[in-house]
């Protein structure tokens, strides 16, 4: 026997690596080529931290990373949004209610909730990057006696393109949180703010002193967002952003997700924003 | 009375800050109080371009109309911001209709008086140079990443 | 530290069927295609006997002797991980009734490798795979299953290859640790010198027809050793790499090697630590049967990085660099160790000949940090 001494792989039923079997509940259109599907483990979920993602397998078709976008004391019903923008995403976005999948996960670093509480929150979102922060809203409205002021600064591309409407209309409606949403352009029935999400920044009222911004959306609109942010004061440490890379595997072990000597999987993708400060800059990092 | 008051907003104005106290005389002889209702407009694609606006209160969304698409709008400001460059750059006639979205009150700054006081004082042209060309600097920068379409659905 | 023995060519024929009666399936290095490749090896006569490997550049070809030097050569293109880390693993099937699937694990492997001819930086390679394959959080099983139980026969180098630099990377080319049996082949069809690494080792060394090793033995197999530390084909300026390449991600040497690079990926194929995979998912025409493998792949890629309709790292500036700098640079964050052994087969497998020591001198030695305009 050699002298090399290796740990025992996990057992069976727990191998990160196998699909489990799950099924579809329901599924909604939430924007063009935008899709939220229910799903639903045998056996219930193992629940989620906000932020996480999950690997989702179309069998036969392939696998793909998707946010888990639902509220995290729910764990028995995984709520996914899939953009429709390839092969495997499309078949995702097609299954119906009662149609299998494959499902593997939780994965990855989520949002600092613990970090957060007592101090003001900024959530600063862009796109479909509402979706992998709507976990951490549902758990800050919820524990609303845990921070400081809540304000949600949402961009997106047009009036047609706002995810999750009836929500966050709603969330409007709550005297306990401050939500702007903001689009690129819009047509005279639009009555909202538009402009990119960064001018919503300055405008905004909270703590920079003691505030904590969650970011997620296009790369770009988060390298500008984080410019903004750092303009009225808030530290390095004090930002959080969600990075996105190829994957494959979810482990550490395929090595595509490489950002720098992070793995976005495992590292990640929830960063807070002086580990990535010097790479984010570079092109092709 | 208004005089007096006028002086007050300009000189407490974050536009304004740091003049000193002949630039803001110069400039409150050039101001008034106005208020729009929703809906109206506070000036309108090609008309000259003879004012411009300090927002007090209120939101001003800036549109264009283009046929078949009825007004498209690009941006909208609110507190504290200054709606209208045009009148600094020549022909001096406004690109955009910009219209009040709410109840909007507001200074108005007559630009022909201004341009004409900036002549023959540069210091003063030269103070409102340095605070005008940063808000066109930040509307091109934002109108750039709008332009970029970061949201869009990939080719 | 067990005494050192002597074997003679026999004494090594004898090995082998001590290791095959004992069920392992023994592979070693065996001529093929005009290079040394890796095998199944049954006999002596399957070794490369009296072969020689001139390397350069992008160059290699096989030489004869003038003697019967059963591992006298460096290495060829394979190296182990293609038997540890292999090239195509399946990882599941799923069989679907109706609306009901059900998704089973690939079985692990049952087999006992035997590994002959492991030079002293495949050894550190194995290590490598090691830690990152069953080191960390998750634990492959095929890797493991592989690797459990492999019984790995060392041999330390007579010869240094055109594009070793072992020595500079500290990894050779005498085997220290992390082997079974370790050989020296000393000249003139002497024997062998071996010592036995590990209790597996001694026992099978127990076997053998061989004998204690005397001072005149054991001397000339540490001069075949240090013959061969002396005559390393390449040097890499090892001293503070790390930093120098995470201080430089804006050289325009990146530039420099991007006109020359061909983005073939031969040097990731070759490279003995290289991990990466990827994933494939299939099925049969019906959709009752699908499975997923994993397969190697290659950061040189354009699908490597791809997201969102385009590849993060498009340019073959951006590549390279994310090639050797995790070879040399984020490998230590990650594992703790250089991911690089020296071996030089990407020096010697480049189709266009680019040599990793050259291009960290160029750095290096340019003598200024983040200058030029940006990798891409």
């Amino acid at each position: 026997m050699s002298t090399v001494l290796l740990p025992d792989p996990a057992p069976v039923g727990a191998d990160p690596m196998l699909p489990r079997v799950a099924r579809v509940l329901a599924r909604r259109r939430d924007g063009p080529d935008v899709w939220t599907l229910d799903i639903e483990e045998e056996g219930g979920g193992t629940g989620f931290a906000p932020g996480q993602f999950n690997m989702l397998t179309a069998f036969g078709v392939g696998e793909a990373p998707i946010s888990i976008s639902g509220d995290a004391a729910s764990p028995n019903r995984q709520v996914h949004t899939i953009r429709d923008v390839g092969p495997v995403s499309g078949a995702l976005a097609r299954l119906k209610p009662g149609d299998p999948l494959g499902l593997r996960g939780p994965f990855g670093v989520g949002w600092p909730m613990t970090e957060a509480e007592g101090q003001d929150v900024v959530v600063v979102a862009g796109g479909l990057g509402l979706a992998p922060l709507r976990p951490a809203l549902y758990h800050l409205l919820a524990e609303r006696e845990r921070f400081g002021r809540i304000v949600l600064l949402y961009g997106t591309r047009s009036p047609g393109d706002i995810l999750f409407r009836r929500e966050l209309e709603s969330w409007r409606r709550r005297l306990d949180v401050d939500i702007e949403v903001t689009v690129d352009h819009a047509g005279g029935d639009w009555r909202g703010h538009v402009g990119v999400v960064t001018t919503l920044i300055p405008r905004s009222a909270f703590d920079s002193a003691n505030a904590i911004a969650l970011v997620c959306g296009p790369e770009i609109m988060m390298r500008f967002a984080i410019v903004a942010l750092r303009d009225v004061g808030l530290a390095d440490e004090a930002i959080y952003l969600s990075m996105e890379r190829n994957m494959k595997c979810a482990v550490g072990l395929c090595g595509h997700c490489q950002f720098g000597p992070d793995f976005v999987c495992r590292d990640g993708p929830v960063f807070r924003y002086d580990r990535l400060s010097r790479l984010i800059g570079l092109k092709e990092i | 009375m208004q005089a007096s008051g006028l002086d007050r907003i300009i000189r407490e104005h974050r536009f304004f800050a740091g003049l000193d106290e002949e630039a803001i005389a110069l400039i409150c002889g050039c101001a008034k109080n106005v208020r729009f209702e929703a809906g109206q407009y506070l000036f309108r694609e090609g008309d000259a371009a003879d004012q411009f606006y300090l927002i007090r209160h209120g939101r001003v969304v800036m549109e264009m109309a283009a046929p078949g698409h009825g007004a498209m709008s690009f941006q909208t400001l609110g507190e504290n911001e200054v709606a209208g460059i045009s009148w600094l750059i020549p022909p001096y006639r406004w690109r955009y209709d910009a219209k009040a979205m709410d109840l909007v009150r507001a200074v108005s700054l007559d630009a022909a008086c201004l341009r004409g006081k900036c002549e023959v004082d540069h210091h003063l042209g030269y103070e409102l140079m340095k605070r005008f060309v940063p808000v066109v600097a930040e509307r091109l920068h934002a109108t750039r990443m709008q332009l970029l379409d970061v949201y869009g659905t990939p080719a | 530290m067990p005494q050192k023995q002597t074997l003679t060519p026999d004494g090594l024929q004898a090995l082998l069927d001590v290791l095959q009666a004992r069920g392992y399936r023994v592979v070693g290095p065996t001529v093929r295609d005009r290079a040394i490749v890796y095998d199944d090896i049954s006999s002596l006569a399957d070794l490369p006997a009296g072969w020689t490997d001139e390397q350069d550049n992008g160059q290699y070809r096989l030489v004869r002797r003038d003697d019967e030097a059963l591992f006298g050569y460096a290495v060829g293109p394979q190296s182990w991980k293609q038997f540890l880390h292999v090239p195509i693993q399946r990882l599941w099937k799923a069989t679907r009734a109706g609306d009901d699937i059900r998704v089973s694990q690939e079985p692990v492997a049952d087999e006992k490798l035997a590994f002959l001819g492991v030079r002293a930086c495949e050894l550190d390679a194995i290590r490598i795979q090691d830690r990152v394959m069953t080191g960390g959080e998750y634990v492959d099983p095929h890797y493991k299953a592989r690797r459990d139980g492999a019984f790995l026969i060392a041999v330390n180098c007579s010869t240094a290859g055109g594009t070793c630099f072992c020595v500079s990377m500290d990894t050779g080319p005498k085997a220290e640790t992390g082997f079974d049996l370790a050989l020296t082949e000393l000249d003139d069809g002497a024997g062998f010198v071996v010592e036995a690494g590990s209790e597996a080792g001694k026992a099978v060394l127990d076997e053998l027809p061989a004998r204690a090793a005397n001072a005149d033995e054991e001397a000339a197999a540490e001069a075949v050793v240090a013959r061969t530390a002396s005559s390393m084909g390449r040097e890499m300026p090892a001293e503070g790499l790390r930093e120098l390449l995470l201080d430089n991600l804006e050289h325009p040497r990146w530039d420099d090697v991007a006109t020359r690079c061909l983005t073939c990926a031969n040097c990731t194929m070759v490279c003995p630590t290289c991990f990466c995979t990827s994933v494939e998912d299939s099925s049969d025409l019906t959709g009752t049967e699908s499975s997923r493998s994993r397969r190697w792949d290659s950061c040189f890629t354009m699908d490597y990085s791809y997201i969102h309709g385009g590849s993060v790292r498009s340019s073959t500036a951006s590549r390279y660099r994310q090639w050797m700098t995790h070879k040399l640079a984020t490998w230590v964050d990650q594992f703790g160790s250089s991911g690089c052994v020296g071996c030089g087969r990407c020096i010697t497998w480049c189709p266009v000949g680019i040599d990793i020591t050259e291009e960290v001198r160029a750095i290096r030695d340019s003598g200024r940090a983040e200058g030029g305009r940006n990798a891409g």
